[in-house]
């Protein structure tokens, strides 16, 4: 086993222990915060797969912005842990069981069926240098010009939506 | 050297485990979270897919999932802030109509 293999086995335990803890937390707030750390192992993936931009994508868009976002709502809604309502007896177990039959379909088919033969280096030097980026950013701007421009009015939109849903009435109450 | 079958396998761990936190939990806000985690699980086997064949298509593809996700939550934590405020209450048993 390769330093390289170690050190995914490392964060990939790490990845699993936070997306699980990240499911079973009472507290919603620990339910987040276990979710940034698995968002930020994620990132040092990204590292290990030579996808610098991704990956410091990822800490600013997930673990920055979209969590802040997160944790913002379950403070201004109290909605740290739900008083319990009635659910489905053993619902868990339930869960449990089809997320089972979820991976073993999905090993079935990615990795028994036509599994990917290759294997992935670790990054070069190439990486470290702005080069990287500038290819990123000339796909972006050339090849994928007009799904960028459609980000951006998908993001206003977003905003636009936002605002309105969350607007008081003037006078009434809503 | 790693295979490229560890990160598909992680992948889809990450994957279910999003999904049977939207089975299991009743709390809409954790419900979002494990859709995160499921996108983010598709993004690392895009990453990881891209990496292998040396092509940069699974990164710009990525870097639109990450968008979409967040226009998504931005639009879903209003939605949640409104139900609240009409129902008192966000637990997902009880939001059962259109109408407030």
């Amino acid at each position: 086993m390769t330093i390289d293999q170690i050190l995914f086995f490392i964060l990939a335990a790490v990845a699993v222990a936070t997306a699980l803890g990240m499911v079973f937390s009472k507290n919603a707030v620990y339910s987040a915060l276990f979710l940034v750390l698995n968002f930020a192992t994620i990132a040092v993936f990204y590292l290990l797969l030579g996808a610098p931009f991704i990956a410091i994508s990822q800490v600013t868009v997930y673990a920055g912005a979209i969590m802040v976002l997160f944790l913002f709502v379950i403070m201004l809604l109290g909605a740290e842990s739900l008083p319990p309502g009635k659910v489905l007896r053993h619902q868990w177990i339930y869960a449990s069981g089809l997320a089972l039959i979820l991976v073993g379909e999905a090993v079935y088919i990615l990795l028994g069926r036509n599994a990917a033969t290759g294997m992935i280096d670790r990054p070069d030097a190439f990486l470290n240098t702005v080069d990287s980026l500038r290819e990123i950013g000339m796909a972006l701007f050339t090849d994928y010009l007009l799904p960028f421009e459609a980000t951006s009015i998908l993001l206003l939109v977003a905003m636009v939506g936002a605002i309105v849903l969350t607007k008081q009435e003037k006078g009434g109450q809503k | 050297m790693v295979p490229t079958n560890f990160y598909i396998t992680l992948s889809a761990i990450l994957f279910a485990t999003g999904a049977m936190g939207v089975l299991v939990r009743r709390n809409p806000l954790i419900i979002f979270m494990s859709v995160e985690l499921m996108l983010n699980a598709a993004n690392l086997a895009f990453v990881a897919f891209a990496s292998q064949h040396g092509s940069l298509d699974g990164q710009i593809f990525v870097f639109f999932v990450m968008t979409v996700a967040a226009a998504e939550v931005a639009v879903g934590l209003a939605l949640i802030v409104q139900i609240f405020k009409s129902k008192h209450s966000i637990n997902v048993d009880e939001v059962n109509s259109l109408k407030g």
